[in-house]
């Protein structure tokens, strides 16, 4: 910013005193801070700090403007791209069919949306109860020198690109489902649909649930932290002084007061973990089909829209058929953002 | 009594469980990356860019996706920054309801109690939560609508929709860690907005602009499905705007789904690179937020 602080401006006394037709003038009825100030037109004006202070104000409006209208505009975009396999296909046959035929036309979007659906499930199982742990941990019982160290750790998790976590995916945890997972729980609980695994290959929706944990963990850790710190403190002490301890004081009065905030908090992770494209689809297999088993594997819509992205223009419907699926992601994600970061403002600025 | 200390003792434990679950997956994450990819990493896999068969285990380097990501990144992270900045000053400074602003004195019902930057704020939330995935669609859309190809310019597009929400939520934090006296000071002696936000704001906060736009480049640089569309991939160097990219995250992806074990062991090694540079910027921004504090007034 090369600007000078020796301004060639005049300053704005000596402007309306000199030309008096520089002045403002109020027009409208009111007090003086409610009327439109006019000021006639002139190139010392338009050239002067008030012009481009009103200008850079004008800017800087619309530009916010327009990140705001940039989330609906992503949906419109979306939805008319995906406008000719909507009005041709109905729905119910696109979200309830499991046949998926591009060549043929037939899109059921039907297993994609329960592999996303598994492995996002698997996912917050297994990643909520230690984050939500973890949180209460930190902003209960850790000291602030331990917090001040555990906030580079969980940022640095979170900063991990999600290729990385498929490599780690990839080299780590689908041998581990393979090699022990897998064996291990089909022997014990192998009468269990759920439990089944016949020949794993470690691809699975299970290695991909506990990669998408991992991946989940900062983002509940994080936010739950701080919806856990913005309950008053008075609560707390005084449960302690009716004798409660530590951990009973946080199971009934600080989470039963930061439910709503810890709620969304879950959902936010939810979200993520719903869109979460690439880490997925490097350990789930991308087999169209609706897994029946922990150790099945499965295909969700991020990786469907991932892997049929360079085909998809050459056969007809199918691009419409990927925005499709795309759009309803993003439908999903939009909700459900929105409704957690509503509650989340709410319950962190009233506190 | 017993039973509450036990309890107290029992989650106390999986508390300590849980954090060294967490610590233990980054680790094990990074030590993953680091034991498979370092000793596939060598000079020439930095600055050469993949020669003839690079893809079925013949000589070359990945300096085209290091090259590549980097101009993707720095152009989006430039692109978002003349677009996050302004929205930044209209969160802290612009939009405050003061005189002599032209307020009309008409619309006193939903327009005038809504709370602009709420709603700008929460739009910026929601733009955060969306999938990086369904930034790329919309790069491809607009590109087509554009007439692109996937190319630079495209994966820029895509990658600065993505950048924006985590630059903007930066620099808001960043400009409301100035201190009000500051900025009151300086309206005080008859600056405009423009003027405040310019010369005395922009001074203070630049450790944080610089903090945002290092970690939205940390992203953007990471990010492999918003420029899978986008981008495209190639062997080359980027040499313009309008030809394909390569990018780290999509080299380690497509070389690590190659069945040659050799060219598997160069995915690592990419992936290594990739981490590195997020592990060195994530700690650049950390040290050059400390450093230039000391222009900041405090």
């Amino acid at each position: 910013m090369q600007t000078t602080f020796g301004s060639t401006d005049k300053p704005s006394t000596q402007q309306s005193a000199q030309a008096g037709s520089l002045a403002p003038v109020a027009r409208g009825g009111g007090r003086l801070w409610e009327q439109r100030l006019r000021v006639p037109f002139s190139w010392r004006w338009v050239l002067g700090r008030r012009a481009r202070d009103l200008m850079a104000q004008r800017c800087v409006g619309l530009l916010a403007l327009a990140a705001t209208l940039l989330a609906p505009f992503i949906c419109l975009a979306l939805l008319v791209r995906s406008w000719p396999i909507l009005s041709a296909r109905p729905l119910g046959e696109l979200i309830f069919s499991t046949t998926w035929r591009p060549q043929q036309q037939v899109f059921g979007f039907l297993p994609f949306i329960m592999g996303t659906i598994w492995v996002t499930g698997i996912a917050m199982i297994i990643a909520v109860p230690p984050s939500l742990l973890t949180a209460i941990y930190l902003a209960e019982y850790a000291s602030p020198r331990i917090r001040s160290w555990s906030k580079p750790f969980v940022d640095l998790l979170a900063g991990i690109p999600s290729v990385i976590y498929g490599i780690w995916g990839v080299l780590a945890i689908v041998p581990l489902v393979q090699h022990v997972l897998a064996p291990a729980l089909n022997r014990s609980l192998g009468f269990l649909p759920l439990f089944r695994a016949t020949n794993s290959t470690g691809y699975s929706v299970l290695a991909g649930g506990i990669v998408l944990a991992v991946m989940v963990f900062p983002i509940i850790i994080s936010l739950a932290e701080e919806v856990m710190t913005a309950v008053p403190q008075g609560l707390r002490e005084a449960s302690l002084a009716l004798g409660a301890t530590r951990w009973q004081t946080v199971k009934h009065v600080v989470m039963r007061r930061a439910l709503p905030g810890i709620t969304a908090v879950v959902i936010l992770g939810f979200s993520r973990a719903f869109g979460e494209t690439i880490a997925v689809l490097m350990v789930v297999g991308n087999l169209s089909q609706t897994p029946k088993s922990l150790f099945d594997a499965a295909y969700p819509l991020t990786a469907l829209i991932a892997n049929n992205y360079g085909e998809m223009m050459s056969i007809p419907l199918y691009d419409a058929a990927l925005m499709a699926a795309a759009l309803v992601l993003l439908l999903v994600v939009l909700v459900f953002n929105v409704a957690s970061r509503l509650v989340l403002k709410r319950w962190l600025q009233a506190r | 009594m017993n039973r509450r200390r036990l309890e107290e003792k029992l989650f106390v434990g999986l508390m300590m469980a849980s954090a060294l679950l967490v610590l233990g997956s980054l680790a094990l994450i990074l030590g993953t990356v680091v034991w498979r990819g370092l000793p596939a990493l060598n000079l020439a896999m930095l600055t050469q860019t993949p020669q003839g068969g690079y893809y079925l285990g013949g000589e070359g380097g990945i300096l085209n996706a290091i090259i590549g990501s980097l101009c993707l990144a720095g152009g989006a992270t430039m692109a978002a920054l003349i677009v996050s900045l302004p929205i930044a000053f209209y969160l802290r400074v612009y939009s405050r309801s003061s005189p002599p602003q032209s307020v009309r004195s008409k619309g006193t019902g939903l327009l005038r109690r809504v709370d602009h930057r709420e709603v700008v704020r929460l739009a910026l939330d929601v733009l955060w939560g969306i999938p990086s995935i369904v930034y790329g669609a919309v790069g491809f859309i607009v590109m087509l609508w554009l007439g692109l190809r996937a190319s630079l310019l495209g994966g820029i597009i895509a990658l600065a929709l993505l950048e924006l929400p985590i630059m903007v939520r930066g620099m808001d934090e960043a400009i409301a860690m100035v201190p009000a006296e500051l900025k009151e000071a300086s309206f005080a002696l008859g600056a405009t907005r423009l003027e405040t936000s310019l010369r005395v704001i922009l001074r203070q906060t630049l450790p944080g602009l610089v903090t945002a736009m290092l970690l939205a480049f940390g992203r953007g640089i990471g990010d492999a499905a918003s420029v899978l569309f986008t981008a495209g991939y190639t062997d080359r160097l980027p040499d313009s705007l309008l030809s394909p990219v390569a990018s780290l995250p999509l080299a380690v992806f497509f070389q690590l789904a190659t069945p040659f074990p050799n060219v598997q062991q160069r995915a690592y090694a990419a992936a290594l690179v990739l981490t590195a540079i997020v592990l060195l910027l994530s700690l650049t921004s950390r040290y050059l937020a400390s450093r230039l504090a000391r222009y900041a007034v405090s």
